[in-house]
């Protein structure tokens, strides 16, 4: 009974898609997580995490260190030469152990009672330090006491020496002459190791919601069976669905992205010798990087969610889901691995080294893009097409 | 007209649908009448050819469900046993919705939809989000979306389920104008006095077959039964799972 008409009419695909967008930009709890805790998470973190990083590392160099000394009266030059190093020799403890283990000093010095003698007839005599190397955050005060006692000893090592009548140098032989390579950007890296991980999490949860909503929550509220009953191929609407979630995820990554540029400007970064860029460049290559893999995770999140019989069970499984993209991070972040060519191939891996190059300063070469682009997109592409295959399915549309 | 010939559908080893034939013609009420369980979804579901059936063949207006569903689904209006609506979406986006995806011209489409938003009387509703819709303004949404596209052909999937008396006879009425209008109308029911007062003809399923498919006068003739719902037992077998 339908006429022809030449008013315009919408595609079924353009309709899904802005069916969906409208619909869930209605909803609180999506808008939420893709625009405001998705993305604003990990800038806020980040930042967080390096101040009291950076200033705790920062305070420790430059702070009066307390340092409980046992038999300070033994060796009264060897404690003023500490004091000059900024140590500040505290009360003795009864045990030193312990008082290491309980976390009540960072460091302890033991003078033995026989070190005037010794020290007079000339012998080697020992200090003890006590310290708990798991206690990272006593390193540097470790460090810094091990550093102050050496040189005292290597000073009074030269007197002797000289005292004798022979050169300083014969008692060294060989010196070690430090020269590091790292650019202030290359350091920066060690403490940025996850940054990959949070873009794919904000992408992740961007899109999340939708995924689960567009699916399982569909079916759970007996809605898929009437739509798939309008004569619109399945494919077709998945692809209205798809798009609707990767524009969520898009948008939840440029808001990221700018987030992160906003927040690189207030970490003190150069205080400690380091150099940040997460600039416009910056922002541009990792979204070009980034847009495979947000297909393909539109993709992954439609069909796990595609299997679930309810929106809670969909819920479950793309949380699991969500620890998939922490793999790459986390391993290169343990064990770092020198980078092949095909593994930029490799989706989520790729965009891992890609990005961490882009931190050190290094960029990307054209051929990693490739490799980059073509094997995420070629994963993606896959996801796509087993996610169809599974939408054909006779049960997919009957709801419980 | 829909045509259903020899439709069978297996679930494992459970047989939903065991062999059914029946044809709905334009212009009448065809009433799928079974208990609960007897295959009527199913069989409808073949109908709109969100299943296919394992074997047999649907035609509607002389298309084959299975070389061109599209050009089935573009003929039927269906009221699936599922009536999901967008919760937050409005009555109107609801319908305008699926409208879209029939490929309606825009202004066609707002003709049709504010024509069935009268007709279903739920002006008051139309700008509503569905979110907290009773069954019968959920009902008459899900109806409205249906038939947005104008079909020749409308299947209603136990249509007055969980309305109320004053929702129920405002459908009946309104099967009876899409019937005033030439169109085909199929329905199942297990209620049969919904079916008896208004199907010209009635398509009686029981364990996924047809037992019997006359006018409602013929049922009663062929029984020998005056009552119509003594007529309904005795084809059966059994009154389990009917409602009066």
């Amino acid at each position: 009974m339908n006429t022809v008409n030449k008013s315009p009419r919408r595609s079924a695909f353009l309709t899904v898609f802005l069916k969906e967008v409208k619909e869930n930009l209605r909803d609180r709890r999506t808008l939420m997580s893709a625009f405001l805790t998705g993305p604003l998470l990990g800038p806020i973190l980040l930042v967080l995490l390096l101040n009291v990083t950076l200033n705790r590392e920062l305070e420790k160099a430059e702070k009066p260190l307390p340092v409980p000394v046992i038999g300070a009266e033994y060796a009264p030059n060897l404690v003023d030469a500490l004091k000059v190093g900024g140590v500040v020799p505290g009360a003795a403890v009864a045990d030193p152990a312990q008082a290491v283990r309980k976390q009540e000093a960072d460091v302890v010095l033991r003078i033995a009672s026989d070190y005037g003698r010794a020290w007079r007839k000339g012998e080697p005599v020992q200090v003890e330090l006590f310290y708990d190397s798991s206690q990272r955050d006593a390193n540097t005060s470790v460090e810094r006491v091990t550093r102050l006692v050496e040189s005292y000893a290597r000073q009074q090592g030269a007197m002797r020496l000289v005292a004798r009548g022979m050169s300083p140098g014969t008692a060294w032989p060989l010196q070690v002459a430090r020269r590091d390579q790292a650019t202030p950007q290359s350091r920066a890296v060690l403490l940025f190791a996850m940054l990959p991980y949070f873009f794919v999490i904000t992408i992740f949860m961007g899109g999340m919601y939708l995924a689960i909503d567009l699916t399982a929550g569909e079916r759970e509220r007996q809605s898929l069976e009437p739509l798939f009953a309008n004569p619109v191929a399945r494919w077709k609407i998945l692809c209205g669905k798809l798009a609707a979630i990767c524009v969520f995820s898009i948008v939840s990554l440029l808001i990221t992205l700018l987030a992160f540029a906003v927040v690189g400007q207030f970490i003190p970064a150069e205080k400690i010798g380091m150099e940040l860029d997460l600039g416009a460049h910056f922002a541009a290559y990792v979204l070009l990087l980034m847009l495979p893999l947000v297909l393909l995770l539109a993709a992954l999140q439609s069909m796990v969610a595609a299997f679930a019989k309810s929106y809670r069970e969909a819920q479950t499984y793309i949380s699991l889901l969500m620890l998939v993209p922490i793999i790459p991070s986390a391993v290169l972040s343990f064990m770092p691995v020198k980078a092949q060519a095909w593994m930029y191939a490799v989706p989520l891996l790729g965009q891992n080294l890609g990005i961490m190059q882009l931190l050190r300063g290094d960029g990307v070469t054209g051929e990693q893009l490739v490799l980059c682009l073509a094997g995420s997109l070629a994963a993606a592409l896959l996801a796509v097409l087993a996610t169809i295959q599974l939408y054909r399915s006779e049960k997919l549309a009957i709801s419980v | 007209m829909i045509e259903a010939r020899g439709l069978y559908k297996a679930f494992g080893a459970v047989k939903a649908v065991d062999g059914v034939s029946f044809t709905a013609r334009d212009g009448e009420i065809t009433g799928l009448l079974g208990p609960n369980g007897a295959g009527k979804t199913t069989a409808l579901r073949m109908l709109y050819t969100l299943m296919t059936p394992d074997r047999g063949q649907v035609l509607v207006d002389g298309i084959d469900a299975v070389i061109d569903p599209l050009g089935v689904r573009r003929q039927l209006g269906v009221l699936p046993d599922a009536r999901g609506l967008y919760k937050r979406l409005t009555a109107r986006e609801n319908i305008d919705y699926f409208a879209r995806l029939h490929g309606l011209p825009e202004d066609l489409l707002k003709n049709r939809r504010d024509a069935l938003i009268a007709a279903l009387e739920m002006d008051d509703i139309a700008d509503r989000r569905t979110e907290g819709f009773s069954q019968g303004q959920r009902v008459k949404t899900a109806i409205a979306r249906a038939l947005v596209h104008d079909p020749r052909n409308v299947i209603l999937d136990e249509p007055t389920n969980g309305l109320d008396v004053m929702a129920t006879r405002a459908l009946r009425q309104f099967m009876l104008r899409l019937k005033g209008e030439g169109r085909c109308v199929l329905f199942s029911s297990h209620i049969m006095q919904e079916v008896a007062a208004l199907c010209d003809r009635i398509v009686v399923i029981a364990n996924g077959r047809v037992v019997a498919d006359e006018s409602p006068d013929a049922l009663r003739a062929q029984t020998g039964e005056a009552n119509l719902e003594d007529a309904f037992v005795k084809i059966i077998g059994t009154d389990e799972g009917l409602a009066a």
